[in-house]
């Protein structure tokens, strides 16, 4: 077994799977020879060379739209757009095409493709950098929206993006590129999309946060008996685990960086409400971002959900 | 230090026959007798089924309709070049185009009358689904031309888009992409001159379509849409290039769309009506018909007879087409997702039981 971090891992998935299935190609700006801005596919263009690992002209709508085309084609596109923040001129290639290909062709055509970009905040990037607007893409039907929270879980789960019949956006917590090492085994383990995992047990309330929220909620919840749910899937959420957590804890407490209006905690807030709200024993609580754009590296602290907010809401909801 | 001229560009322009249907006999592509007139029902095809789905749309058995009138030969002529098993990727008005690559013409009238069932490819043909976003469709064609590139099939890739599209970001993302990957992609504008009120002096400074191409390293051509065997001479000639390796085309056909945008669209408050009796006369039916004449090929009477038999397959179709039982609710949610999630199967329950 290996120590690796994020980017090792994310590699290492990419090698395999590159290695394993010959219809896997890699598109981007900058990911041949540069190897990647954060250098996630460092080494790929050296072992398959410029048909398989391509340097694009800097066109994110032409990238996304080349990978419709070519997933539609037959092979199993990955792109990668730079940043979150420079998603959103792909978003209508995303939205009008990708998600709807298979609908509209009546399953004769479908968009087996997966758009890999870094999101989130605190690494003290230039604006756009640090987006976190994954509740946009978890409103479309027809894509799935992926965010792992650990180097083993990135592994198993952009193997089980590459495999998976439909468009995946796959989003990293850029913060937690180079932040931890976990054990990720060599060879073949993927990670059900659709599926939540219980990154800690506990029995009073229930947490629920993903990307870099999830490793400083467990911190914040040492020495609470917090259960922490990982979603690792944001769309299609899993709201059986949510639910059988709920039922336990009576409470819950949702944790994620984006802002608080419409983001995805207010649909697991209202997921809650319909279907658990007679084992609720408090008020549900989100801490999240504000409203805002999020701001430059001066105030990006008091922007990201902090420590002290999440054991605030802890406290808040445990009076109950 | 002096100035240089660093580079020059010349846009070429093609037609074949004039609009009395003289032929300029060297530039006549090799087809027989029967593939001319093949040529020519195709048109007529193309004429009829659009005359019969205006008038199922006022009838209100079909919804909101965009009419091919004028546009028969830039469609019909490209089309016939593309070999069966080429991927095609369609805008929105290109029903003479379908036809001619064997899409069933009843299929069309189904996605037209709020079907989305007739939107299904048969299988075998690679033709992409209607795109009515508009000039979204192109980043794909360049796409699965880099597909067939990265698999070595000698296969070639066509967009068809029209003026509007033009100024659309995403046609210059994959024309930048094809030039730059010199990709087996053929690009079709039928340069209509209007989109919907906006004329082409409003779409762009540039004076023809065809020389944006050259701004990305590929051939433009400007072929006269409404001459059907220029358009096909120009298409075969962009597919044999694109097979062989030699990269991109860009064909603008120079046509008149001579209805209205839609069937929800009013064009007389936009346009002059000595503008559109000017394009009558130069009606690509009339061009073919006087060509085919001169080679005694065509007759009234044999026109009457291909007109009856055109009728015929298009009153089969909208047979076809009305007698197809309307889609059960639950259908909208057959292929949202190679699998459902368990909020959709719980939703679909939902709408199929309410």
């Amino acid at each position: 077994m290996t120590q690796l971090n994020m980017v090792q891992a994310i590699n290492l998935a990419l090698r395999e799977e590159m290695a394993r299935d010959d219809r896997v190609v890699l598109l981007g700006e900058d990911v041949g020879k540069d190897g990647g801005v954060f250098r996630i596919t460092e080494g790929l263009f050296e072992q398959f060379g410029p048909d398989r690992v391509i340097d694009t002209p800097l066109s994110e709508s032409a990238i996304v739209g080349a990978a419709v085309g070519m997933a539609a084609y037959g092979l199993r596109p990955v792109a990668e757009i730079q940043f979150m923040g420079f998603i959103y001129p792909a978003v209508d290639q995303l939205f009008a095409h990708a998600a709807r290909i298979r609908t509209r062709s009546r399953g004769r055509f479908a968009a087996p493709l997966v758009v890999r970009t870094p999101y989130g905040g605190g690494i003290k990037a230039p604006e756009l950098h640090e987006e976190s607007t994954e509740a946009f893409f978890c409103h479309m039907p027809g894509i799935k929206v992926v965010v792992p929270s650990g180097p083993y879980s990135a592994k198993g789960l952009l193997l089980a993006a590459i495999r998976d019949p439909d468009p995946v956006l796959f989003l990293e917590p850029t913060r937690l590129y180079r932040m931890v090492k976990e054990e990720v085994p060599e060879g073949e383990y993927t990670i059900p999309l659709g599926r939540a995992r219980i990154a800690r047990p506990g029995s009073a309330v229930t947490v629920v946060a993903w990307g870099s929220m999830l490793q400083r909620t467990l911190k914040a919840v040492e020495g609470y008996d917090a259960e922490v749910i990982d979603p690792q899937t944001l769309s299609p959420f899993d709201g059986e685990t949510l639910l059988t957590s709920v039922e336990k804890t009576g409470r819950l407490v949702i944790v994620h960086e984006a802002p608080r209006t419409c983001g995805l905690g207010a649909e697991i807030a209202a997921t809650v409400a319909e279907e658990a709200i007679l084992h609720l024993r408090g008020p549900v609580l989100r801490v999240a971002g504000p409203d805002v754009p999020v701001p430059l590296a001066k105030l990006v602290d008091h922007y990201l959900p902090s420590p002290e907010r999440i054991q605030a809401a802890l406290d808040e909801v445990l009076r109950y | 230090m002096p100035e240089s001229t660093l580079a020059t560009f010349s846009v070429k322009r093609l037609e074949i026959i004039d609009q009395n249907g003289n032929a300029d006999e060297a530039l006549l592509p090799s087809l027989s007798g029967d593939e001319l007139r093949r040529l020519y029902y195709l048109l007529l095809l193309t004429r009829t089924f659009d005359g019969r789905a205006l008038a199922l749309q006022r009838e209100g058995r079909i919804g909101t309709y965009p009419s091919v009138l004028g546009q028969e030969a830039a469609q019909v002529g490209s089309a016939f070049a593309i070999a069966r098993e080429e991927w095609v990727f369609p805008a929105f008005r290109e029903m003479g185009a379908l036809f001619t690559l064997g899409y069933p013409i009843h299929q069309l009238f189904q996605y037209w009358g709020g079907d989305e069932r007739g939107l299904r490819t048969p299988d075998g043909m690679n033709i992409f689904p209607i795109c009515v976003s508009v000039g979204t469709h192109l980043p794909h064609a360049a796409g699965a031309a880099l597909a067939a590139r990265t698999r070595g099939d000698r296969t070639a890739v066509v967009a068809y888009f029209g003026d509007g599209a033009t100024s659309k970001g995403d046609f210059h993302e994959a024309f930048n992409l094809a030039g730059v990957f010199r990709l087996p992609v053929v690009f079709i504008c039928q340069n209509n001159q209007w989109a919907i009120s906006i004329p082409l002096a409003a779409q762009t400074a540039s004076p023809t379509l065809a020389q944006k191409a050259l701004a990305y390293g590929f051939d433009g051509i400007q072929v006269d849409g409404n001459d059907v065997l220029a358009v096909y001479r120009a298409t075969r000639e962009a597919l044999e290039k694109a097979r062989s390796g030699g990269g991109p085309t860009f064909i603008e056909c120079l046509t008149y769309r001579m209805a209205d945008h839609t069937t929800a669209d009013d064009a007389s408050r936009y346009r002059p009506p000595e503008e559109v009796a000017a394009w009558r006369e130069r009606d690509p039916l009339l061009r073919f018909e006087r060509f085919l004449a001169r080679r005694g090929l065509w007759n009234e009477e044999y026109a009457a007879e291909l007109k009856g038999k055109a009728e015929g397959e298009i009153d089969e179709a909208v047979r076809r087409f009305e007698a197809v039982p309307p889609p059960e609710p639950g259908g909208m949610f057959d292929f949202v997702g190679a699998e459902l999630s368990s909020r959709q199967r719980r939703q679909r329950e939902e709408v199929t039981t309410f």
